[in-house]
């Protein structure tokens, strides 16, 4: 049996494990635990290791999907995610420009750890707050080649699309 | 969909970046402190704005340009009630008191002070409004941001910001390749000129700033502002290793890897 995987990274609150549960088939292996921080309680629970989705090719290949744990001081966990992954999904709050200079960050970081295909996802698209996703390229200093593609992480085609553009790049670099 | 938010996060420099890159075109609001002001913009250029409560008329520009007198001003404003900014600027004109370059140069004097204040506010929602745009009679102008941004960047003190937005002083610069950008339109200083004038891929920012006895916070000021006014672009200077690859799960053959990610495709539009 292979494994392969792909890292859904971005800042708290940015909807990684709602990305990985629209598509996982078995339910999502979550650490999620109560928010303890007055400062980030804008939601009930966050993730403090790591999500964990699966999707079945055949009897020989599995696709494991991990997100990586939101708050900053959980980052010790992104490296060993990142080890030997097959690209990497960075998802931003199209709603919140006060997360857009960590996911810039955390863009950075997992460059630096693995230089391997990316997509970042413009996700609550659907929200009325929503930047559009050219002006959060511009936010964000992302260069024209990069991919960037709207999303919102509990619609299924959705975060089909961001994942087969993710491959399309892997299938695209693997042909160089 | 909306771009709104609080300067605390995106300030005024990287908003009028955003505006001029994507060459927008309406109405930037922003409520600061103690006022709030509105900045409009066409294809990414100036074009109007208006803070508060401030008496933002032609006359009230004209007065506080000192090109006409309070006394002159309410004479004008009771001879010309019922005529718009536009209309009231040909009769100065065609009356011979005032020439167009005097009334279109304190008007964009008079938008250029209030932008500048804006570089000041440090905190205050804004909002973007597509294709809002000041009253037709307005008389508006149109003012490339590039030297607008940079003016906002030398004013920029923000060490963590500028610290963020350039982590590394071993990146190089190369000139941008946009329509528009033209670094030879824009007003430099001595201090920027020189930096300008070591931009080559070879060059990095630490060989930049040390060649002109700069240190840290000013080299950043400096490339922060051409960064923002979409000027010039940090690149990883030529020759300078790549990071190591990172290991791969097998397979590493590259037409393995081609069958399984096609595979993995085929997969994941099934789902």
């Amino acid at each position: 049996m292979q494994t392969v995987k792909m890292v859904v990274t971005g800042p708290f609150n940015s909807g990684k494990t709602a990305f990985i549960q629209s598509v996982s088939e078995i339910d999502v292996v979550s650490t999620e635990r109560k928010i303890s921080t007055e400062a980030e309680r804008i939601k009930e629970t966050t993730t403090v290791a790591m999500d964990f989705g699966r999707i079945t090719v055949d009897d020989d290949l599995v696709l494991y999907l991990f997100g990586t744990p939101g708050q900053k001081r959980f980052d010790f966990m992104w490296e060993i995610l990142a080890e030997g992954m097959l690209g990497f999904v960075v998802m931003v709050d199209s709603a919140r420009p006060e997360t857009f200079r960590e996911a810039r960050g955390i863009l950075q970081t997992f460059r630096a750890y693995a230089p391997t295909p990316y997509v970042v996802a413009a996700n609550k698209q659907d929200l009325d707050d929503a930047w559009e996703v050219e002006d959060l390229r511009i936010a964000l200093g992302l260069d024209s080649k990069i991919k960037m593609l709207p999303c919102v992480a509990n619609d299924k085609g959705k975060v089909k699309s961001v994942l087969l553009e993710l491959l399309f790049s892997i299938l695209e670099e693997s042909k160089e | 969909m909306a771009l709104k938010g609080n300067l605390r996060d995106f300030n005024v420099t990287q908003l009028l970046n955003l505006i001029n890159i994507a060459q927008k075109t309406g109405t930037l609001t922003v409520e600061g402190p103690d006022a709030i002001s509105w900045v409009s913009f066409r294809a990414g250029k100036l074009i109007y704005a208006q803070m508060g409560n401030e008496d933002g008329s032609l006359t009230g520009i004209l007065t506080r340009a000192g090109k006409i007198t309070s006394k002159q001003a309410d004479v004008i404003k009771e001879n010309a009630t019922e005529k718009s900014d536009q209309g009231l600027g040909l009769l100065l004109i065609n009356a011979g008191y005032l020439s167009q370059q005097v009334i279109l140069g304190s008007i964009q004097q008079y938008a250029l002070d209030i932008v500048y204040q804006l570089f000041t506010w440090i905190d205050g929602l804004f909002r973007f409004d597509n294709d809002v745009l000041p009253p037709a009679d307005a008389i508006t102008i149109r003012m490339d941001l590039e030297n607008i941004i940079m003016e906002g960047s030398r004013q920029t003190q923000e060490w963590e910001l500028l610290k963020d937005e350039i982590p590394s002083l071993d990146m190089a610069l190369t000139f941008v390749d946009r329509p528009g950008a033209d670094i030879r339109d824009v007003q430099l200083t001595v201090e920027e000129w020189k930096v300008v004038s070591y931009i080559n891929p070879k060059n990095t920012l630490k060989q930049i700033a040390k060649t002109n006895k700069m240190n840290d916070l000013e080299i950043r000021r400096i490339v922060y502002g051409l960064v923002q006014a979409g000027l010039v672009e940090i690149i990883r200077p030529e020759g300078m290793p790549l990071p190591p690859k990172a290991k791969k799960l097998p397979p590493v053959d590259k037409k393995q890897q081609a069958s399984l990610v096609n595979k993995l495709i085929h997969r994941i539009r099934s789902l």
